[in-house]
């Protein structure tokens, strides 16, 4: 059987190359580490901030308003130029076995890599309706937020025209703008809580600067409609987030988006590390650890940030302790 | 249309699919009519994909001798076509002394149909054999023949095996009236019309719509909804058997029922309702389905669950209609083809074509009948090694589109080869986006990988058919 798959050794193998499988392996590379694998199994570098088109980004790392791919690419040149850092794009790991070893498939191959140490860099995906239990009908045009920033940016496809935002997240925000500039209407952005879990600069310039109906305290019912949605029934909750009655009122719209949070991607490691079963997190006592010698997590794989500044510095950070580790 | 077909078969669920392969064994021709975008978008794509062992009904009626005989055809289209079947068991669980003694009586009336292996199993050995259960429940009714099957699947690959011999599938057809015309039927569509010397009503829900087109009056659908919810693949190991609680007049109870595809699946509600389109679930269904699934195993939570959905079964009064038609010669009926239907698909195929022989149509052999078909590959169902194999053979099965469940590029183009139009086909055929992120990763790419495919705009692409495009404006389209 071992004739169908390679077997590689490498010191440190980074999982996801997105700005914290980036920064990790990077700070890795400056503490001496030499002998690096990183892979992505996307196409190319730089994960979600791809997508990310707006600004806002290094304000704190690099002291410099950036665009998400901006940021990226500072990261992405660097890698470039540091031979010692394998990178392998369209390489998507199926296991992460006991004892550091990594099997990953790309396209003609299946390879497996004993390491010495591993960073998981695995980042979020995004709640869905699902998890938030929005009852109605299953019709096109319910999207997670995030989807919908992928189609109009990278894809330059609309998926709307008459928007309904669920949850007031930062993706969710950002998205009100972006669907306002493409010519749709957003006809409500509506939070169950009292206040937006958004950065109050996204409320200001996304929301505010719109003129967008920002329903607080406010949830939806159910979506309706067959193909395609067709409407959405809100209502008012009480402060233990019990729907209002009487309160109920409808918004036509064709399009929902959904933004009601981040969770870490961390299924990979489950069966070797213990994962808080509310957020999904490695459970240990300092940042970047897990309860595996030698297995780091870091990024929003290791907890959901709100900057990706921060996800930079405590990625640094993971490839400083995983340099320890190893040297 | 000039061409006449000797069958015309109205509905390509999985009821329709199975006559349509039954048929395809002989020198006929059949045509197989769908109104939505592709076979088995109503009432089979709900289907909880369990191949019950016949414990269910009365002995005397048409639904159990269907049932254990589909139990037993099952197995062998499943072999020929590559469907994985998997027999799990199940055990129908008492909470009280009382409840025990109704299993003897549900032991008793199965066994007249001969339902195989009827076993009564107490509390230690369920304590043993299934250690998330209730600790409360005394004893329970072990039907070892009870099965998992993918019911999509099955009705895709009968579909396509029926098509490798001659049956012809016109999908987006939806019928409007049917007249007669001396031994013919006329059968207008939106698709233009038809001509069949025989028809076979398997319409679904909609059986009685079509019946009426017929002259026939005495059959109704009711819709009787149930809500399912699928939990995360990881608790997989959550029950060994199908569990059923003791069944009502109504309805089997809410089940905890293994996967063709490895996630435990909880439901169904069941609640008769008017409109033939409500698939909306409820906070109501929720409560109530995780309240009785808790009853039988205590430690499922709500955060465990990454979809749901509502199905609507065609009931037509207690048991299956299949039958000639007094009044309309050489038509068959087959109506409220409700639970066990999926497991009595075969059985009912072969009836329906017994009742065909009676009206005088001819059946002779086809000399070249393809019984099998290649089985489907699927990456998740594989170890490391015979991935390994097959991506070295054809390198775009390591192009993986579908994270959560694993489903390379070249596994989409093939259910798109195999007949796939929509978002819902390729979810249904290959599980690309009915992982736990519900397609957040992959539905870009599957959009395009559908528009190229299919040489359609990715504007073109729906959900499940026409209405449910999924994307209003293609920005890069210069001929806007």
């Amino acid at each position: 059987m071992a004739m169908f798959w390679t077997t590689q050794k490498k010191e440190l193998v980074v999982v996801g190359g997105g700005p914290a499988g980036m920064a990790a392996a990077l700070s890795a590379y400056d503490q001496g580490v030499r002998d690096i694998l990183l892979l992505e199994r996307d196409q190319y570098l730089g994960g979600i901030l791809n997508q990310c088109v707006h600004t806002g980004f290094g304000l704190n790392y690099f002291k410099e308003v950036l665009t998400g791919p901006e940021y990226a690419d500072r990261f992405i040149k660097r890698i470039g130029n540091i031979p010692r850092i394998e990178v392998s794009l369209k390489s998507f790991v199926i296991q992460v076995h006991k004892r550091k070893q990594i099997t990953y498939i790309k396209p003609g191959a299946l390879i497996r890599v004993n390491a010495r140490a591993v960073i998981m860099a695995t980042g979020c995906r995004e709640r869905t309706r699902e998890m938030i239990h929005i009852p109605g009908s299953r019709p096109a045009g319910v999207y997670p937020a995030g989807l919908a920033q992928k189609l109009i940016n990278i894809e330059g496809l609309l998926p709307g025209k008459d928007v309904v935002i669920v949850g007031s997240g930062d993706i969710g925000l950002i998205m009100a703008r972006r669907f306002t500039l493409e010519g749709a209407r957003v006809r409500a952005v509506v939070e169950i809580q009292k206040e937006s879990r958004g950065l109050v600069r996204n409320v200001a310039q996304c929301i505010d600067d719109f003129g967008i109906p920002m329903y607080f305290s406010h949830k939806i019912l159910q979506i309706c409609g067959s193909a395609r949605v067709e409407k959405v029934r809100i209502s008012k909750v009480d402060e233990h987030l019990i729907p209002v009655p009487g309160s109920e009122f409808e918004i036509p719209c064709d399009t929902v988006l959904v933004s009601v949070g981040l969770i870490p991607e961390n299924e990979l490691i489950e069966p070797l590390v213990k994962l808080d079963a509310q957020t999904n997190s490695p459970v240990s006592s300092t940042v970047n650890s897990t309860s595996m010698p030698g297995l780091f997590v870091c990024g929003n794989a290791y907890k959901v940030y709100d900057l990706v500044d921060s996800v930079t510095r405590d990625s640094e950070l993971a490839g400083k302790m995983a340099a320890e580790y190893l040297l | 249309m000039s061409h006449t077909y000797d069958v015309a078969i109205i509905g390509a669920g999985v009821v329709g699919a199975s006559i349509a392969r039954e048929l395809s064994r002989y020198r006929l021709s059949v045509a197989l009519l769908e109104k939505e975008a592709e076979p088995a978008f109503g009432v089979s794509k709900s289907n909880s994909g369990i191949i019950h062992p016949g414990t269910q009904h009365p002995a005397s009626s048409l639904k159990a001798r269907l049932c254990v005989q589909g139990n037993l055809l099952v197995r062998k289209i499943a072999r020929d076509l590559g469907v994985d079947f998997k027999e799990v068991g199940e055990l129908i669980v008492a909470f009280s002394e009382d409840e025990a003694l109704q299993l003897l009586s549900i032991k008793k009336e199965a066994e007249k149909i001969g339902v195989p292996g009827l076993k009564m199993v107490s509390r230690v050995w369920l304590h043993k054999h299934e250690p998330n259960l209730n600790p409360k429940a005394v004893a329970a009714l072990l039907a070892p023949t009870a099965g998992i099957i993918s019911p999509y699947r099955l009705a895709y690959d009968l579909i396509e095996n029926a098509l490798k011999n001659s049956v012809e599938l016109f999908s987006d057809t939806r019928v409007e009236s049917v007249s007669m015309h001396g031994d013919l039927f006329e059968i207008f569509t939106t698709q233009g019309s038809f001509r069949s010397r025989y028809l076979v009503n398997a319409a679904g829900l909609f059986a009685d719509t079509v019946a009426k087109m017929l002259g026939i009056s005495d059959i109704e659908i009711i819709p009787r909804k149930g809500e399912e919810f699928l939990l995360d693949k990881k608790l997989a190991g959550l029950s060994r058997h199908l569990l059923f609680p003791i069944p009502t007049k109504t309805s089997k109870g809410v089940l905890i029922i293994k996967t063709a595809d490895g996630n435990p699946m909880i439901g169904p509600t069941a609640q008769d309702i008017a409109d033939k389109s409500d698939l909306s679930t409820s906070n109501k269904g929720l409560e109530q389905v995780l309240l009785s699934a808790r009853k039988l195993i205590p430690s499922i939570d709500a955060s465990n669950i990454i979809a749901y959905f509502a199905g609507l079964r065609p009931v037509a009064g207690e048991d299956f209609i299949v039958r000639l038609e007094g009044k309309v010669p050489r038509c068959v009926t087959v109506a409220g083809i409700q639970s066990p239907g999926l497991t009595a698909s075969p059985a009912i195929a072969i009836l329906v074509r017994e009742l065909l022989v009676r009206s005088g149509l001819e059946f002779q052999k086809k000399s070249r009948f393809y019984a099998h078909r290649k089985k489907t590959i699927h990456l998740f169902s594989f170890s490391s090694s015979k991935i390994a194999r097959t991506i070295k053979k054809d390198h775009a099965y390591g192009d993986i589109v579908c994270r959560c469940e694993m489903v390379s590029s070249r596994e989409i183009k093939d259910a798109i080869s195999r007949g796939a139009k929509t978002l819902d086909g390729v979810k249904f055929r290959t599980r690309a986006q009915a992982g736990r992120c519900h397609g957040g990763f992959c539905t870009t790419r599957i959009l395009k990988l559908l528009a190229a495919e299919l040489m359609q705009p990715v504007t073109a692409v729906s959900k499940r058919g026409k209405g449910s495009e999924l994307i209003a404006i293609d920005k890069k389209d210069s001929s806007r």
